[in-house]
């Protein structure tokens, strides 16, 4: 019976990622004085994607890479708690599920180079090579702000760190470890890889990085991880560091926030190279991080 | 160091077809790390060179119709930036004629695009490119051309190193007239080529497919240095 639920999860969290992903694609339009897309352009493109007629594939990992890429978005949704209070929308949440998560966050990047890797196109090896160069910096300073907040909570389960910081906002892991936050937060904006962060598949210099060769439903399915992902990653930072949610309008609240804030930061500031990315990730994210772990 | 070779290049003989074949495409006998030995022929090896195959729209027609405006509604563009139109596509996506609200959107790699732009004269070189690009497109697309270049040869005509009439070498959907069309004509191609695709007339990849001899014959016709597979996905 819990697996329908789980799934009923699914389908919201996907509708409000596309929403969503619209929405913001208004705003940086707006930012740019432009008018922008119909913000269920998402919706569209999806439809189109998975009703392209002809498709190819260059390999048995070129299957499997989008296969890998979208597991790993939706482990990501399985294994996190999403309403606190709330049995039947705390997916398959358990104890350690943190660390499940964070695993569950690298492996779609390692199935994605397998299938970019045989898809044979130059750009996709140079993109993916930055993406997970450019991920495991990210991955320093999170870890770092995990393992402080692991120290300060006694804990490595979701939930038990969601139910710590219940009680208003002075509880927020964001008020009593903001040095963690920090950390965690500026990883983030590597996470979503928006500017400056999106050398990876940046569209103008390697014509979109590791997805070049796929299409079609491929396509489709990379851009379906995608809508999940970022919701996903929004509302682990949103248990993690902002106190949860306790129904869904504060959850939507929360993750579109905590989601706006990569995007807003993307609409101001120009593209790192990938050199840049790694040595700023490495500087003050990584020194924040270690100071949280110090002084916790 | 330099790299030691595994490979040993055969030189082809002085065929008709083998005439302006690439160096890189020459077949070669590759020695594997185990000793065996076997012999790599470009051209069959590392392209398909099977012959594209119409796909029917689906039977269902509601499902079709619904299908055909989503695709008019998500058209990802390739820009084939030829001539001088391609200097009339950038100002599309600015503030002032902002494509974006009609579902316009441009994509880096053929791959992932719907709509091919051909903007301008197509010399035979280029011609070359814009086969290659098209055929690597996935099934449905369309091809909007502009300007006169592309519908008679415009002011190059009689040029000897430029092709008269786009449709004979790739299926056009949409022309959009003029030397050169303004981004709001190349807006007014759009609603054009949207018009079509919803009355399901957006069937250019399967013309291709259906009459590929033809335009197969006619881009032959006029490339003379043909050194490419026949066909590649």
């Amino acid at each position: 019976m819990k697996i329908v639920y789980v799934l009923l999860g699914l389908f919201i969290i996907i509708n409000y990622g596309l929403l969503q992903a619209g929405v913001l694609r208004r705003i940086t339009a707006r930012v740019g004085k432009r008018i922008g897309v119909p913000f269920y352009q998402p919706y569209i493109d999806l439809i189109k994607n998975y009703a392209i007629r002809s498709q190819f594939s260059h390999g048995v990992m070129f299957y499997l890479g989008p296969v890998f890429r979208l597991s790993g978005g939706v482990g990501i949704f399985l294994f996190m708690p999403l309403i606190f209070g709330n049995e039947i929308f705390s997916n398959y949440s358990m104890a350690g599920d943190l660390i499940l998560i964070m695993y569950f966050m690298f492996i779609g990047m390692l199935g994605m180079a397998l299938g970019a890797g045989e898809g044979g196109h130059p750009y996709s090896i140079i993109g993916i090579t930055r993406g997970l160069s450019q991920f495991t910096t990210v991955e320093v300073p999170f870890t770092l702000a995990v393992i402080s907040i692991a120290i300060q909570y006694q804990t490595l389960s979701i939930t038990e760190i969601v139910a710590a910081q219940q009680g208003g906002i002075m509880h927020w892991t964001l008020m009593t470890n903001p040095l963690a936050t920090g950390a965690a937060m500026l990883s983030f904006l590597g996470m979503m890889m928006y500017a400056p962060f999106n050398v990876v598949n940046a569209p103008q210099e390697n014509p979109l990085g590791p997805p070049t060769e796929f299409h079609g439903t491929f396509l489709g399915m990379l851009q379906t991880n995608r809508v999940i992902l970022g919701v996903m990653e929004a509302i682990l930072f949103m248990n993690l560091f902002f106190g949860g949610a306790t129904n869904w309008g504060i959850l939507f609240i929360k993750a579109f926030l905590i989601y706006f804030y990569p995007v807003f930061v993307g609409a101001v500031f120009p593209r790192y190279r990938i050199d840049q990315s790694i040595r700023w990730f490495l500087y003050l994210p990584t020194a924040l991080g270690i100071l949280a772990i110090i002084f916790i | 160091m330099a790299e030691e070779k595994n490979y040993k290049i055969i030189q082809p003989d002085n065929s008709e077809e083998n005439k302006f074949l690439k160096p890189e495409n020459y077949k070669r006998e590759v020695t594997a790390p185990d000793g065996n030995t076997f012999i790599v022929d470009p051209l069959n090896d590392y392209f398909c060179d099977a012959k594209p195959q119409p796909h029917a729209p689906n039977t269902i027609k509601v499902v079709e119709k619904f299908l055909n405006w989503a695709r008019s509604q998500s058209i990802w563009v390739l820009g084939f930036g030829t001539g001088c139109g391609s200097i009339e596509i950038y100002p599309l996506m600015t503030p002032r004629f902002d494509a974006y609200r009609f579902g316009v959107q441009q994509r880096p790699t053929p791959r992932q695009s719907n709509l091919m732009i051909i903007s301008g004269y197509l010399s035979v070189k280029t011609l070359k490119r814009a086969i290659r690009s098209y055929e690597q497109m996935q099934s449905p697309k369309f091809v909007m051309a502009l300007g006169s270049c592309t519908i008679n040869g415009g002011m190059y005509w009689d040029s000897y190193n430029t092709i008269n009439r786009l449709d004979h070498y790739m299926p056009v959907d949409v022309y959009v007239a003029g030397c050169m069309p303004r981004p709001e004509a190349l807006l007014a191609g759009f609603m054009e080529l949207k018009k079509r695709i919803r009355e399901g007339k957006g069937e250019g990849a399967n013309q291709y497919a259906e009459n590929f001899d033809w335009y197969k014959a006619n881009q032959k016709k006029i490339i003379k240095d043909w050194n490419m597979p026949d066909y590649n996905w």
